[in-house]
């Protein structure tokens, strides 16, 4: 006999509460190696130099720091639609081409001046293309998973996908939402006249 | 098995069948509990509780594969990282869509309990008499008077917080201290108070989330993590793990089947009573019997018409209950997904602290008092004040140091509500068996026809078009109207598939949620609801359940069932 079975048994003939098994309901999603990605490690150290660019560190930290490369690549991986990865990924080969156009250097060779230079160019580039396209407005601060394979729903420009993407990672990740925005875990009460003077960071979440 | 029977049968461990086996056990009868998913246990299962994003590989982000998995879960937000799991699976258990109907279901102990949203309103006495008075579907078999001490007694059990409004479109309970509107919410009351003479209010949400702690239950008030559909590891909702299932077990009188699907009622046609039920174990397809003399059905209202109708069909072709032609009928929903959202000017040097899991609410006020429309009874609003966060429109930012600072700090304040219509009963709304597509154990499946008519589309434009004009009287900023599309279902309140009435020829139950063609046989979860109300439900639910049990047990005594 199982031993569920007999379990079963004993509870019922006992008439007391069955507790089986363990659940497998609210499912302990096990992280994502870099293996089962479609990145490298140096892939991983490009996607936070150009997140950094971003959301550089201040007197806070910034992307590099909290490793949001590693997170992009999953997202990538996992949540895009392939279309939405084919444009990423031509588009991290764009930045490279634009960047020896201009700077006749690779992106990685750029200093951080020029870094910035780069990225507020397309940055520009990229708010008219996807006005141009009809992507919806607040797309840099959406999701990076809400576009579905065969979706007519037009596609941002890449630089947009990045800049979602490090912007996502970065404030859903620990020094994003900890040490740069304000976060508590248990509050324990709601105060709905809470002091704020100008300066003061949001809430995470 | 050698101990198969039992005084009492609860098919289903969601809020009402909760509810039904801590007041049947606390009654002395020896109650067996069926539960067709997997067991949760309070506290010990809540395996994500005290996780935080980052901890999530995704970040709480569906996948391409999860929407693979969960074609119709993916339609609204319910599909997520952080819940996965406690949806049903929607490949072992299809189902088919004449009409567009989108079902969020919670197979596992607490069902849906763990997955609510926690809005506990009471019905009005004018929600019992609607129908009657109009000629819609058929009349309630009881009043408001007949559940408000059932009201008084789960709402004390189950810890609500709430204003008491003296309003008699809202009914007042027995509350605890509401959890507080923000300093801009009392502000636009106030406003909407006065542009409207005090025919439109904005008042506090009333909330299972509790403001006090019960200890006699070992639960703690919310400590406003905002993480309810984790499983709170304080107790600080109510669910079944933390209130009904503890008081149950204490009695010494439950037994808890999980992973058993009830396949039919056994039904005694010489003495027109249930004898007890059949169930499939959902892990080794084996089949048993259970006998009881009373069944409470609480499998949540589709899932439970879905049980009467595979009960007792060599009696009745349609099943136990069918002899109505109600069966499965009148289904309703709330519609919603409409509403209105502005900014608010001011109080810069104000934020808020705390994740508040509620927010306000505003009572109906169409076709009340001397209201009249052109359509049949109304609507009600939850929303909220707050100051956006990082995922506020940056589209004036570029990048850099700029954008970081100006992105990490709050934006102004916006307020916004959406409105939850009634869904009249239509006799051609409805859900049944469709035998040529199976479930993973073999067991014929749902059909859903079911859609919103000209009163819901007609209402659905005062939804939006009310919430502006309170937003534009109160002198708000940016007043923006939304309508984002509603599909049956979305409500996630399937109720009247086996609706109370007062002629066994025209409703599935009577007064006492019993089923007319077999009174040991009681109904009450959503499917009992005759009309739908605009309120979220399910405290109705927890007071017909505790009324229904109430009466069960007197019956059982008096020797009637």
């Amino acid at each position: 006999m199982e031993r569920r079975e007999l379990l079963k048994l004993i509870a019922t003939a006992t008439g007391t509460a069955l507790f089986a098994g363990s659940a497998f309901a609210y499912k302990d999603i096990a992280p994502v190696p870099l293996s089962d990605t479609l990145f490298s490690k140096d892939d991983v150290a490009l996607l936070n130099e150009m997140a950094e660019v971003i959301i550089p560190q201040t007197d806070t930290p910034g992307a590099k720091a909290a490793n949001v490369g590693a997170t992009m690549a999953v997202l990538i991986t996992d949540c895009y639609t392939p279309l939405l990865q084919k444009t990423f990924m031509k588009g991290l080969k764009a930045i490279d081409e634009v960047s020896k156009a201009q700077f006749d250097k690779h992106f990685l060779q750029l200093s951080t001046q020029q870094r910035e230079t780069l990225f507020n160019q397309l940055d520009v580039e990229a708010k008219a293309a996807n006005l141009a396209n009809g992507v919806y407005q607040g797309v840099e601060t959406g999701k990076p998973s809400q576009w579905e394979p065969g979706t007519d729903e037009p596609t941002p420009h890449y630089f947009t996908l990045l800049k979602q993407l490090t912007l996502y990672c970065f404030f859903t990740s620990k020094v994003g939402a900890t040490k740069v925005l304000r976060y508590v875990a248990i509050p324990g009460r709601y105060d709905g006249a809470y002091p704020y003077k100008k300066g003061d960071k949001a809430w995470a979440t | 098995m050698a101990n198969n029977e039992y005084d009492a049968i609860v098919i289903g461990s969601g809020i009402s069948g909760g509810w039904a086996a801590k007041e049947l056990t606390e009654k002395g009868l020896k109650v067996l509990m069926l539960e067709r998913g997997q067991n949760i246990e309070h506290l010990k299962d809540y395996k994500n509780a005290h996780k935080e994003n980052w901890d999530f590989p995704h970040r709480d982000l569906p996948t391409q594969a999860m929407k693979l998995d969960y074609p119709v879960l993916k339609r609204d937000y319910p599909l997520n990282e952080k819940t996965l799991g406690m949806w049903a699976n929607e490949k072992e258990n299809p189902y088919v869509e004449d009409k567009r109907f989108d079902w969020y279901r919670g197979y596992h102990v607490g069902g849906r309990s763990l997955l609510w949203g926690r809005q506990s309103y009471r019905l009005n006495k004018e929600d019992f008499e609607a129908n009657g008075k109009e000629g819609v579907g058929v009349d309630w078999p009881i009043r408001y008077d007949d559940l408000a001490p059932w009201y008084d007694y789960v709402e004390k059990f189950a810890g609500i917080s709430g204003n008491r409004d003296g309003l008699d479109v809202l009914p007042d309970g027995v509350y605890q201290p509401p959890m507080p509107m923000n300093i801009v919410e009392k502000d636009v009351a106030a406003r909407v108070k006065k542009a409207f003479k005090g025919t439109r209010h904005i008042v506090h949400g009333r909330t299972s989330n509790m403001t006090e702690s019960k200890p006699e239950q070992g639960r703690v008030h919310c400590q406003y993590r905002n993480k309810c559909w984790l499983g709170c590891p304080f107790g600080g909702y109510f669910s079944t793990q933390a209130s009904t299932l503890p008081a149950a077990v204490k009695t010494g009188n439950l037994t808890l089947r999980p992973f058993s699907i009830v396949k039919e009622i056994l039904f005694d046609k010489d003495k027109q009573r249930a004898t007890g039920v059949e169930i499939i174990d959902a892990e080794t397809n084996q089949t048993y019997v259970f006998k009881s003399k009373i069944i409470f059905v609480n499998a949540s209202a589709f899932n439970s018409a879905w049980i009467l109708m595979n009960s007792a069909t060599d009696v009745w072709e349609g099943g136990l209950g069918s002899s109505s032609g109600e069966l499965g009928h009148n289904v309703m929903d709330h519609h919603f997904r409409v509403g209105a959202s502005a900014d608010v000017e001011g109080y810069d040097d104000k934020y808020t602290y705390g994740r508040r899991p509620s927010g306000f609410y505003v009572p109906r006020f169409r076709n009340w008092g001397n209201d009249k429309r052109d359509y049949l009874r109304g609507f009600g609003y939850q929303g909220g004040a707050s100051r956006s966060g990082w995922q506020k429109d940056i589209a004036e930012l570029g990048i850099g140091a700029n954008l970081k600072d100006a992105i990490t700090e709050p934006g102004p304040w916006t307020i916004g509500m959406t409105a939850f219509g009634e869904m009249l009963p239509h006799h051609d709304n409805r859900i049944y068996l469709n035998k040529k597509v199976t479930d993973k154990w073999g067991l014929p499946v749902l059909a859903m026809d079911v859609e919103i008519k000209e009163n819901e589309l007609k209402m659905r434009k005062d939804m939006q078009q009310d919430a502006m004009d309170m937003f534009e009287a109160a002198g708000l900023k940016n007043v923006q109207g939304w309508d984002a599309d509603y599909a049956p279902g979305m409500g996630i309140h399937e109720m009247g598939t086996a609706r109370m009435g007062r002629d066994p020829k025209t409703s599935v139950l009577n007064a006492h949620n019993q089923v007319w063609d077999a009174p040991n046989v009681f109904v009450t979860d959503g499917a009992a609801m005759t009309s739908a109300s605009c309120v979220n439900p399910s405290l109705t639910y927890m007071a017909l359940t505790a009324r229904a049990a109430d009466f069960a047990v007197e019956e059982l005594k008096r020797g009637n069932l």
